[in-house]
């Protein structure tokens, strides 16, 4: 049951547990308690909105994907490093890669200098870190599943048989 | 599009009788107010509310890139013909031979059409549920054969029972359509139900045609399909297609499976008149068969949540709906209301700008009812419920 809660929250964090309760087929009640467990257990981390900033006037952020190199600990390997890079607020999101870098960074700041003071004042200096190269962002087609700009389809016929 | 009973469907000298029968869709007044509206909500479509998933109209796409635009073979391209018959016998353990027993169509639409076309002379009898399918009375009129209706009802979840079908075999019944799961009433068949039509059908040596394209809508049980049914084989036409499954309606695929004497006559037909199915939508199709499956799954739990939604809401407003098990479309009773369906769809539609269709347009047993589509956004949904709730207080009796 959990798993068709979670299928439906993550598709609209605002269905309510009665709505739940009706798609799932059990009592609010039982969907309420299942919630409370998951977010007990960091199943559900948290409830966001996913905003088109860019249709917000005066309202632009910088975002910006880091590749960083470095040099794995004995022991603990890339975990340490990570762990003190994730406490910089301006990372949003934090990835340890395969490929030709190790970890890859989603940066967010007010503006282009703000995020490349990130870079040259904290992520540089953090001992381990062999290089980091900035992209930063210029357009966001598609997040988090959904398409951003352009993604108006088709139309429906109002009835068809 | 059922048959006027009244006779007064307009003659034209230069049109055929055959044409002339048919009487126009019963819905024509609907795009008529339709065309001015703005703010509609719409449970008033037959179809699914996704786009093709990308993957499957990317093959498309690099199919014509590479210069895949000639006729395919009459029946069908071979890997496509071949990975249909697969599919059929690792979903429903039944054996068709890609070569001779499936002929690809233009939709189900088409291998309907075929189907009457290539077992029915002039004034043979289908048997066929009423409500029904818009189709399938014009294709039986088309092929000069006769619908006869057996009526069926909300108290037995629209089923059809054998015995019904039965009473109604004269000298003249050459065969049985059935389509679950149904549109319009979301109806699905129990395999014991099932069974005891294809003892009638043996017993009185009737080809059976059985419209599955919903067959992979359905919801907390499983579909039998009538060709898997012991020793019905030999008189079966089994229809499918991609459209509702794959969320492929606009491709226009579908295909009929049957033993090869029938297949052959269907084809011959096809030849003359269709040639061969669009050869992208084959390619696309090809594909929805390989890697389409997590997709199937996935819209099919999505249009489970909305179908409960609905259906308890339908209840809970005051429109009685008893539970469809299959497709994407509620049922619900208005007889509650003191107005026929024509009359509750369209003042619905002028007053609180919902569309549903009106049961009537699938049959006299029909009547009653209305069709609700519940392939459209949960918001939508809810709010369609909402207006249809104020609209329900207004009328009732």
């Amino acid at each position: 049951m959990l798993k068709d809660v979670l299928k439906i929250l993550e598709k609209d964090a605002r269905a309510t547990d009665k709505q739940i309760a009706t798609m799932v087929g059990v009592s609010a009640a039982e969907v309420n308690k299942a919630i409370k467990q998951a977010e007990k257990d960091k199943i559900i981390l948290k409830y966001k909105t996913l905003i088109n900033w860019e249709r917000v006037e005066g309202d632009e952020q910088v975002w910006a994907l880091i590749e960083v190199k470095v040099k794995p600990e004995p022991e603990v390997g890339f975990d340490s490093i990570a762990e003190r890079i994730a406490r910089f607020e301006q990372v949003r999101s934090l990835f340890l890669a395969s490929g030709t870098y190790d970890l890859l960074l989603v940066v967010m700041g007010k503006t282009e200098h703000k995020v490349a003071d990130f870079v040259s004042q904290n992520l540089a200096h953090i001992e381990g870190v062999q290089g980091t190269v900035t992209h930063f962002v210029l357009k966001r087609y598609k997040d988090d599943g959904e398409i951003l700009e352009g993604g108006e389809g088709a139309k429906r016929q109002q009835v068809v048989l | 599009m059922s048959v006027k009973e009244s006779g007064h469907t307009p003659k034209y000298k230069l049109i055929s009788d055959r044409a002339n029968r048919l009487s126009p869709s019963g819905i024509r007044k609907f795009f008529d107010l339709l065309m001015n509206m703005e703010g509609v909500i719409s449970l008033g479509v037959g179809e699914p509310d996704y786009s093709t998933p990308w993957h499957i109209s990317e093959a498309a796409v690099k199919s014509l890139e590479k210069g895949y635009t000639m006729y395919t073979s009459n029946s069908g391209i071979m890997e496509l013909r071949e990975l249909t018959c697969k599919y059929l016998k690792e979903k429903y353990n039944i054996d068709y031979d890609p070569y001779g027993e499936i002929l690809m169509t233009v939709g189900v639409s088409e291998a309907l059409d075929l189907a009457m076309r290539a077992i029915i002379n002039p004034g043979d009898e289908v048997i066929m549920t009423d409500p029904h399918y818009v189709a399938y009375d014009s294709c039986v009129i088309l092929a000069e054969g006769k619908p006869v209706m057996v009526p069926t009802y909300q108290k037995n979840n629209f089923e059809v029972e054998a015995k019904d079908i039965e009473a109604k075999i004269t000298k003249k019944t050459k065969a049985i359509l059935i389509g679950f799961p149904s549109n319009p009433t979301g109806a699905v068949m129990s395999k014991q139900k099932l069974l005891d039509i294809a003892k009638v059908a043996k017993k009185h040596n009737l080809t059976v045609i059985s419209d599955e394209i919903y067959a992979r809508l359905t919801y907390d049980m499983e579909h039998t399909c009538f060709a898997s049914l012991p020793g019905v084989r030999e008189n079966t036409i089994l229809l499918g297609g991609f459209s509702k499954a794959y969320a492929m309606t606009g491709w226009r695929i579908g295909y009929a499976v049957a033993p090869k004497e029938i297949i052959a006559a269907m084809t011959k037909i096809h030849q003359y008149t269709i040639m061969s199915a669009s050869t992208p939508a084959q390619v696309a199709a090809i594909e929805a068969l390989k890697t389409g499956e997590p997709d199937v799954v996935e819209m099919t739990e999505d249009y489970n949540r909305r179908r409960k939604v609905i259906v308890k809401g339908l209840n809970d407003i005051g429109l009685p709906c008893f539970e469809p098990k299959g497709a994407f479309y509620a049922f619900p009773s208005i007889t509650g209301m003191s107005m026929n369906s024509e009359e509750f769809s369209e003042r619905l539609l002028t007053e609180e700008k919902v569309a549903v269709v009106p049961g009537s347009a699938f049959g006299a047993c029909g009547e009653g009812y209305v069709r609700c589509c519940y392939a459209t956004s949960l918001a939508d949904i809810e709010e369609a419920l909402k207006r249809m709730a104020r609209f329900v207080k207004k009328y009732k009796k």
